[in-house]
């Protein structure tokens, strides 16, 4: 016999706009009634800091859609909050609108400061304390990526661990950067709660075969945590990154058209096509991008104008 | 004076991207100037400009100091400016978080690199600055503490206030606390606008960066007019912020710059729609109004003003 569950929808943060309209943060907490309401275990699923990144919200419907179907499965608590930047979303904008702030960079924010520090302020006050926060992104609408967990190296014993429960295809370890000390996962894992970063797929759009992957990982890191008593799902062993010297960036030579030839996630030998450069006035090859070693490319460029610099792929030497 | 080309970009549809910079005299690295990096900060663009036709006059009167060399670069980001966005015209990124930037790297980390390359070797650097807050500020040199900040050298721009502010995690990446490592001694000239053009304040800055490069010994020119402040030091906690609680058609009743008495009305909050009074800021002490919120809406919870 199936038990209920409380799906309680609240705001966490609430500011007066100038005319007609209140800024809210939604929260959407689910938990068990009865007994199996006993286990004070949480998982916080986040998204949308960034307003034009849309992955997570097919992740977070299909997250809360699976809790619903199989309530007598909740024995903890899932706090899903889609839309952290809900203006963002709403404009296709990706950092605050009215203040072109990346709100990626302002935590963890502070009471007595301006609202964008405000609203970042509160949200760490309602997520700090859960034994894990996902915090979902979807690169921009520049990259697509493979799905895969980021961390600080100074936060690696901690967070490897949890990364491998998730589902995704690759881990990147990658060195302690000062100007990263004000993300979101940072500030809180700094503070003594477990934080990953997820990237996958592309910005504006929705990926659902990346979508139903990382769902598939968060009910599985939900069931290893013991908020969730589904049956257990047949998850993918990612390739852990953890040395500097592990990926390859391509930049852009030259200004023009990206157009890709070599495949996403696919390995690539020493000296395959990336993809050409061209010059749609002059009908000519700028550049021709090829791998200098082999690897995977995990990172591929979606949108096809690059300036000199602009970033068109990453592999991972293998 | 000769003009040179500090950083070129190249682009699939635009021309060439110039950054373009303004040499006076020859000899040591004295100072730098750099002006505006995004694309609204017209001000600073419009001060270097003021400073670049002083500086011809100057040199013209030979009154730059002998094997000394003046490097001006008024903008970094151009194609910005040319089509109204604040950030870098494709990605969005901003080239004042980017420094010292990375050659091989994303557009504008080269933009960065270029332009550091040809200013970190300066004795002193100075930018025109704009800060995140929109609104008008009392003008003021503004420095971080680094370990390599020199206060006593900010108050010979004669600015009413040296401002210096604990460093942040974002500000590593700025040109000024780069300059700061590279052992250059920074300063951020901050006017009164940023969008919008004030020559008075303009002015005003052009004639405090001639007399700090005559303490300097850099320039041997006379200035008159200008400020003529000894300058008081400012850190985080000497101002007041006066926020609000309400949010709706923001009305300011006061200056920049005014003198007010502890109770004063500072500004006014309306509702958009009927036109009430929502709320009455009033001064929590009596103060000096150092920064004032200057577009016609506001969110609540936001720092309207700030009194020193």
């Amino acid at each position: 016999m199936s038990q209920e569950i409380r799906s309680e929808i609240s705001s966490i943060c609430q500011v007066k706009l100038p005319v007609g309209e209140t800024l809210n943060i939604k929260r959407n907490r689910l938990t068990p009634l009865g007994k199996a309401g006993d286990c004070k275990r949480r998982i916080g699923i986040v998204t949308g800091i960034h307003g034009d990144e849309l992955e997570g919200q097919y992740v977070c419907y299909e997250v809360v859609r699976r809790i619903r179907e199989r309530p007598e499965c909740l024995v903890g608590t899932v706090d899903v909050y889609p839309a952290m930047n809900p203006m963002g979303i709403d404009s296709v904008t990706r950092g605050i609108p009215g203040f072109d702030l990346d709100m990626n960079r302002i935590f963890p924010g502070s009471r007595d400061g301006a609202m964008t520090e405000y609203v970042a302020h509160k949200i760490i006050e309602d997520l700090a304390g859960a034994d894990l926060i996902v915090d979902i992104h979807a690169s921009n609408i520049y990259l697509t990526e493979i799905p895969q967990i980021r961390i600080n190296e100074l936060h690696k014993d901690t967070l490897v661990p949890l990364a491998r429960h998730m589902n995704v295809d690759f881990v990147w370890v990658h060195a302690s950067s000062t100007v990263l000390e004000s993300t979101l996962a940072y500030s809180l894992n700094s503070t003594g709660t477990p934080t990953l970063v997820v990237e996958a797929g592309v910005g504006m759009r929705i990926t659902k075969g990346y979508c139903q992957q990382l769902a598939d990982g968060l009910m599985n890191t939900m069931r290893a945590l013991g908020i969730w008593q589904g049956e257990a799902l047949s998850v993918r062993e990612p390739i852990v990154a953890d040395r500097a010297d592990s990926v390859v960036f391509f930049n852009a030579p030259a200004a023009g058209i990206f157009v890709p030839e070599a495949g996403h996630w696919t390995m690539l030998e020493k000296g395959d096509k990336v993809g050409d450069i061209v010059n749609p006035l002059t009908g000519e090859i700028l550049s021709e991008i090829t791998t200098p070693e082999k690897g995977i490319l995990f990172t591929i460029r979606e949108y096809p104008v690059v300036d000199e610099g602009s970033l068109v792929g990453r592999l991972l030497k293998r | 004076m000769k003009k040179k080309i500090i950083y070129e970009l190249n682009a699939l549809y635009r021309e060439p991207m110039q950054v373009m910079g303004y040499v006076f005299g020859e000899g040591e690295k004295s100072v730098c100037v750099v002006g505006s990096m995004r694309g609204n900060e017209v001000q600073q663009m419009f001060s270097c400009s003021c400073l670049i036709r002083r500086l011809k006059k100057l040199e013209e009167r030979q009154e730059l100091a002998a094997g000394k060399s003046i490097l001006v670069i008024p903008c970094i980001n151009s194609y910005s400016m040319n089509i109204g966005k604040r950030f870098w015209s494709t990605d969005n990124t901003d080239i004042n978080r980017m420094f010292p930037g990375y050659q091989e790297g994303e557009t504008t980390q080269r933009i960065a690199a270029g332009v550091f390359d040809a200013v970190k070797d300066y004795s002193i650097g100075i930018q025109f600055a704009s800060n995140y807050m929109s609104g008008r500020f009392l003008p003021h040199i503004r420095m971080m503490r680094t370990g390599f900040e020199d206060i006593e050298a900010a108050k010979n721009f004669a600015f009413p206030y040296v401002m210096v502010r604990d460093t942040r995690p974002f500000d590593t990446t700025t040109l000024n606390y780069n300059w700061q490592i590279w052992e250059t001694k920074a300063y951020s000239v901050y006017t009164t606008d940023t969008e919008e053009i004030d020559r008075q304040s303009a002015a005003d800055a052009v004639k405090g960066i001639e007399k700090m490069l005559n303490a300097a010994g850099i320039l041997n020119s006379r200035v008159s007019g200008g400020y003529h402040y000894y300058s008081q030091v400012l850190c985080d906690g000497s101002l007041l912020s006066v926020r609000c609680r309400e949010a709706g058609i923001y009305e300011n009743k006061v200056y920049v710059g005014e003198e007010v008495h502890e109770g004063q009305l500072l500004a006014e909050i309306t509702d958009p729609y009927e036109g009430t009074v929502l709320e009455q800021l009033t001064a929590p002490a009596d103060a000096t109004v150092f920064f004032q919120h200057k577009a016609p809406l506001i969110y609540a919870d936001t720092t309207a003003l700030k009194l020193v």
